[in-house]
């Protein structure tokens, strides 16, 4: 009853069911739409292994990249272990 | 003659795809142009239902494309279409009798002698799916306006797009207007914000398609039904007809019409 008539008088905004489910479902997109194929997801792997390992000598079979979605955003997330700092790029400017 | 395939899909079930595929199918041969329908849905067989045809299925899509009978034995003509047929889905066998192969030279066969050949898809994005989409040049994506059916259409989208089935059309079905009115229900732009597809139609939710399946008459040939009117006009505008969609989103309530009878649109 308080809460019809703070609605009657404008006090709270509440939220439509219809709002309510266009907000969550824009997460669960952004989210769905993260998503890159096995193929496409190793293609973009082996291509990092090739420009990093011009620099660094990295530990590929422990390699990590995935697709974080636990936010409301999105981040592109690689964990790469490297062995060794090429002499050459260290010493290198 | 090279008819146009167009498969009905959605990714969830139950939001009306052979419904809507019987109505298209329907409404377009009714309009004149020569109709194919194939129930893509192996082992659980519901198009000749909606139909009323079951009654005079003798061989089906798998006999057809295992060898065992002709595609023109198979088609089933409408009892009172001419120009409408139907090439029913096995029931006793499942999605893997059947290759994406053999399905797209199936449709392709069909659209030799046919102007439009309409699938219906079966629900899920495996095999069944991909054999659908196989021959398919459109495809017209089903969704009602809820959370759930909006996510899985949203991921049809895009596996349509990476199988190279481009410009997919929306139809929305079973909006109810009275919800969309008091925000209960997210509406026609919401979707079309959300999916960015093209809107080729808005079907509302209605008793009569629960009755004209019961009668085994598609909705499209009962003249007052308003689901049936929703689906003449997707058909004219698949023709190529421009159409208005807005006459849907008003509330079928006894004012809205009283007010139709006295000639009076409400703002
Ligand atoms: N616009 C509508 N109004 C009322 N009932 C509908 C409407 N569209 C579909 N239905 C009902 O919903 C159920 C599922 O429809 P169906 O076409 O079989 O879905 P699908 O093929 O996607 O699984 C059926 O019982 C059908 O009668
Ligand atoms: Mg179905």
């Amino acid at each position: 009853m308080m809460e019809f008539l703070a609605r009657l008088f404008g006090r709270v905004e509440t939220e439509t069911s219809r709002e309510c489910a266009k907000n969550r479902l824009r997460l669960v997109l952004v989210q769905d739409r993260a998503t890159l194929s096995p193929q496409v997801m190793e293609q973009l792997k082996s291509e990092l292994i090739e420009v990093i390992s011009r620099y660094l000598d990295i530990d590929e079979g422990d390699m990590r990249v995935e697709l974080d979605t636990s936010d409301s955003s999105v981040a592109l997330v690689a964990s790469i272990p490297v062995k060794e700092v090429k002499r050459e790029s260290a010493g290198a400017f | 003659m090279s008819g146009t395939a167009i498969v009905v899909t959605s990714g969830k079930g139950g939001v009306g795809k052979t419904t809507a595929a019987a109505n298209i199918g329907a409404g377009l041969a009714m309009s004149g142009p020569s109709v194919a329908l194939v129930d893509a849905d192996i082992g659980l067989r519901n198009l000749d239902l909606v139909l009323g045809l079951e009654n005079r299925i003798v061989y089906d899509l798998v006999n057809v494309v295992e060898g065992a009978c002709d595609v023109q034995k198979a088609l089933i003509r409408h009892k009172h279409i001419d120009n409408l047929s139907l090439l029913p889905a096995a029931q006793s066998r499942d999605k893997s009798a059947v290759t994406p192969d053999q399905m797209k030279a199936l449709t392709l066969s069909l659209k030799e002698s046919f102007d439009f050949v309409i699938l219906d898809c079966p629900a899920g994005i495996e095999q069944g799916f991909k054999n659908a989409i196989s021959g398919a040049d459109r495809a017209i994506v089903v969704t009602t306006p809820e959370m759930s059916a909006v996510r899985d259409a949203d991921r049809i989208i895009g596996m349509l797009e990476s199988e190279q089935v481009r410009d997919p059309w929306l139809i929305v079905n079973r909006i109810r207007p009275d919800m969309v009115k008091r925000h209960d229900m997210m509406n026609v732009d919401d979707l079309i914000e959300f999916l960015k597809v093209e809107l080729l139609g808005v079907v509302p939710d209605d008793e009569s398609i629960i009755i004209s399946t019961n009668r085994g008459v598609p909705a499209v040939m009962e003249e007052r039904s308003r689901a049936g009117q929703a689906f003449r006009d997707i058909a004219a505008r698949i023709m190529g007809n421009d159409v208005p969609i807005a006459a849907m989103l008003e509330p079928d309530d006894w004012l809205g019409r009283f007010a139709k009878w006295l000639g009076i649109s409400r703002g």
